[in-house]
């Protein structure tokens, strides 16, 4: 860059600008890269999911329209009635529990005990497992002929039954167990974490103002946790609905295709089956679910913010 | 009769004594304010007062009844707190109303009390409203009409006023102080500020490294200290703390500040024992005893004793101008009318009350004269 051109007005006054702007080149080159290709990967599969399930792809995408045909067929399939109506219950069964649950162990682990920090670990360590592991591993213990039934009645009880992982109507029930025992104590973390934040001097006042332990868990500090509660609710569920490994490894979606979820049935029409277009449909239909979750949470979220800031 | 009676009041955490043995003897009706710097412990008597948290030993008695071992609630005592620590989920009606609630108090009875509290403090437009809506004055309404709602036999305060900003704070600071006087409560009120102790007590408690100091009324604590860190502590700007000797003039004994070209001598207090004459001391002055020339003090129509000492330093602070100066080589505060301007290094001459003149052991540090 030529320095003898200081003397002219419109060079100084340029120079800070472009200086700075220079300067932040370095960060702008890292930043877009990353930035570009995930939103690439998110954007244009997604984009290009759904141009698929328009079209009339079997084993390889071809070009087409067919409308909402994929669509039409998908809903008219008894797997995916199947699905949903899993999916409404263990979605259920899965995020009620599991938080309450994670509650229950936050507030237990709440109260000043020996050891906090070994048991915190142990309750959270389900959570860095994988899923299919989660799975494999409760299919064991499940299982009639080798888990938990034989032990009992190896023991001697041996009219003892536990057969829900074989049993049509209960099976789904094996997964939200399983399901617990691998999202709880993450629950746990988090309402342990928004347990640790009520203000001391809150909970002296109700101590002072007579509040037994029920009510000062129900009146005082449970209130001031519920935006913890519903982002753990939210979380959970989009953990619900996009399960996949979990069913996957346990059952199978069986017995039968009793404990079909919508992402298992995705993957049966995309790759056992070979209809992408079907699979596609699905899947969108699956992502405008997840938005049902997302979207009305983010507007709440935006919604308290704005209010806070106005307040 | 006694609202609060402490006796021998120890707490220890892990090998630290946070408090060395406590005695306190609260008249009912008194405003008595623990004051000290942080971590003083302070704020760890009032949670033992409240039953909050438990003493290693002592006795705690409340209107004439030990309740050492009684749950914070059996207590009939009433807290507010730095924070207000008001219940974020309830509306100011439900926080007033709550403590009456787990107390099982029939519900036309709360009404009224809430009604009578609500007129008190002028919050009945509030009372529909969550703390979230509130500002911090309001808010700390609130919190002293969930206190005063319970009408207890002793009111705790921890630091109520220290997260308002200034104005509100002195204003405040007021109706605290009128509310004691038309309900004539029992007040065990915790702060860090010294002034807030001398503006609202009718007694304090200066603390410091949780020992009780000094257990007087204001005047006391403040012209009679007794000890060197009440000296320090109270005022603004504090006491000057002067090393000196005591020298016998005939009957008179005199405090002599200094040595050679500026020496300064001051008539020391009557009540000086003959034992101390030779020895040397530690002389405390108010700043506000140092003054310009033409001052009287008190009563007397007649100068007073003056001193000629070197300005080191002025700064006015509007209603009265604060002077550094050198005595005997040290350097003390005085306080002189704002429109007395001084040059910076040049000699003034300066009156002096020598009535409040107040005198140390430098061993002990205690109030000797």
């Amino acid at each position: 860059m030529s320095v003898s051109t200081l003397g002219t007005p419109s060079a100084t006054r340029l120079s800070p600008a472009i200086l700075a702007g220079l300067k932040r080149l370095p960060e702008w080159l890292v930043i877009w890269v990353p930035l570009l290709l995930s939103a690439g990967h998110v954007v244009v599969f997604t984009a290009w999911t759904t141009w698929i399930s328009f079209t009339p792809s079997t084993l390889v995408p071809v070009d087409g329209w067919v409308g909402l045909r994929n669509y039409t067929s998908v809903l008219g399939t008894r797997n995916w009635k199947i699905a949903f109506d899993n999916l409404l219950l263990f979605g259920f069964g899965f995020v009620v529990l599991t938080a309450l649950v994670g509650l229950l162990l936050a507030i237990l682990i709440d109260q000043r005990i020996r050891g906090e920090n070994v048991l915190r670990s142990i309750f959270l360590y389900p959570m860095a497992v994988s899923f299919v592991v989660t799975g494999t591993v409760w299919s064991w213990l499940l299982n009639p002929g080798m888990g938990v039934q034989k032990l009992v009645n190896d023991m001697g009880w041996t009219s003892f039954r536990f057969d829900w992982l074989v049993d049509r109507d209960m099976a789904i029930w094996t997964i939200v167990i399983a399901g617990i025992w691998q999202s709880s104590g993450f629950a746990m973390a988090l309402f342990l974490a928004g347990l640790r934040s009520v203000e001391a001097d809150l909970i002296k006042a109700a101590q002072i103002d007579g509040a037994g332990p029920f009510r000062m868990y129900t009146r005082v500090i449970l209130p001031t946790l519920w935006p913890i509660v519903v982002a753990v609710m939210v979380i959970l569920l989009q953990f619900a609905i996009r399960t996949f490994d979990l069913v996957r490894a346990l059952t199978g979606g069986g017995p039968g295709i009793a404990t079909q979820l919508p992402a298992l049935v995705i993957y049966d029409f995309m790759f056992q089956r070979g209809h992408l277009g079907r699979g596609s449909a699905a899947a969108v239909m699956m992502l405008l679910t997840l938005l049902g979750v997302l979207l009305p949470y983010g507007a709440w979220k935006y919604y308290m913010r704005r209010r806070a800031a106005n307040a | 009769m006694s609202a609060l009676v402490i006796r021998d009041l120890r707490k220890r955490f892990g090998t630290t004594d946070v408090l060395k043995g406590i005695d306190l003897d609260i008249d009912s009706g008194d405003f008595t304010v623990l004051v000290g710097p942080s971590g003083c412990g302070k704020s760890t008597l009032l949670n033992i007062i409240a039953g909050l948290e438990t003493a290693t030993s002592g006795e705690i008695e409340i209107g004439g009844r030990v309740v050492t071992a009684v749950p914070p609630k059996d207590r009939d005592i009433a807290m507010v707190f730095q924070t207000y620590a008001l219940y974020p989920s309830m509306t100011v009606r439900q926080n007033i109303t709550f403590g009456m609630e787990c107390r099982n108090v029939p519900k036309a009875q709360q009404a009224e009390a809430l009604e009578r509290v609500a007129k008190l403090l002028q919050i009945e437009p509030l009372l529909a409203r969550k703390p979230a809506q509130l500002s911090g004055g309001q808010r700390q309404r609130v919190a002293m009409g969930r206190a005063l709602v319970r009408d207890p036999k002793l009111f705790l305060f921890d630091e109520p006023l220290s997260n308002l900003d200034a104005k509100l704070r002195v204003e405040m600071r007021m109706e605290i102080k009128q509310l004691h006087a038309r309900i004539g409560a029992s007040i065990v009120y915790v702060t860090h500020d010294q002034i807030e102790a001398m503006t609202m007590a009718t007694r304090i408690a200066v603390m410091n490294q949780g020992e009780v100091q000094q257990f007087a009324d204001p005047d006391t604590v403040y012209n009679r200290p007794a000890n060197l860190f009440v000296a320090r502590f109270m005022g603004a700007p504090p006491m000057n703390t002067i090393p000196a000797t005591l020298e016998g003039e005939g009957d008179r004994p005199v405090v002599v500040i200094g040595a050679g070209e500026h020496v300064v001598r001051l008539p020391a207090p009557p009540s000086i024992g003959r034992e101390w004459l030779g020895k040397s001391v530690i002389v405390g002055i108010r700043p506000e005893c140092i003054a310009e020339p033409t001052r009287l003090f008190g009563s007397s129509t007649a100068a007073g004793l003056t001193i000629t000492a070197p300005v080191e330093m002025t700064e006015p602070t509007g209603a009265e101008t604060i002077v550094v100066l050198r005595l005997g080589g040290q350097k003390v505060l005085g306080r002189v009318a704002p429109d007395i301007r001084l040059a910076n290094g040049a000699l003034a001459t300066f009156a002096v009350d020598t009535r409040k003149l107040c005198l140390f052991d430098p061993q002990t540090e205690r109030l000797i004269a």
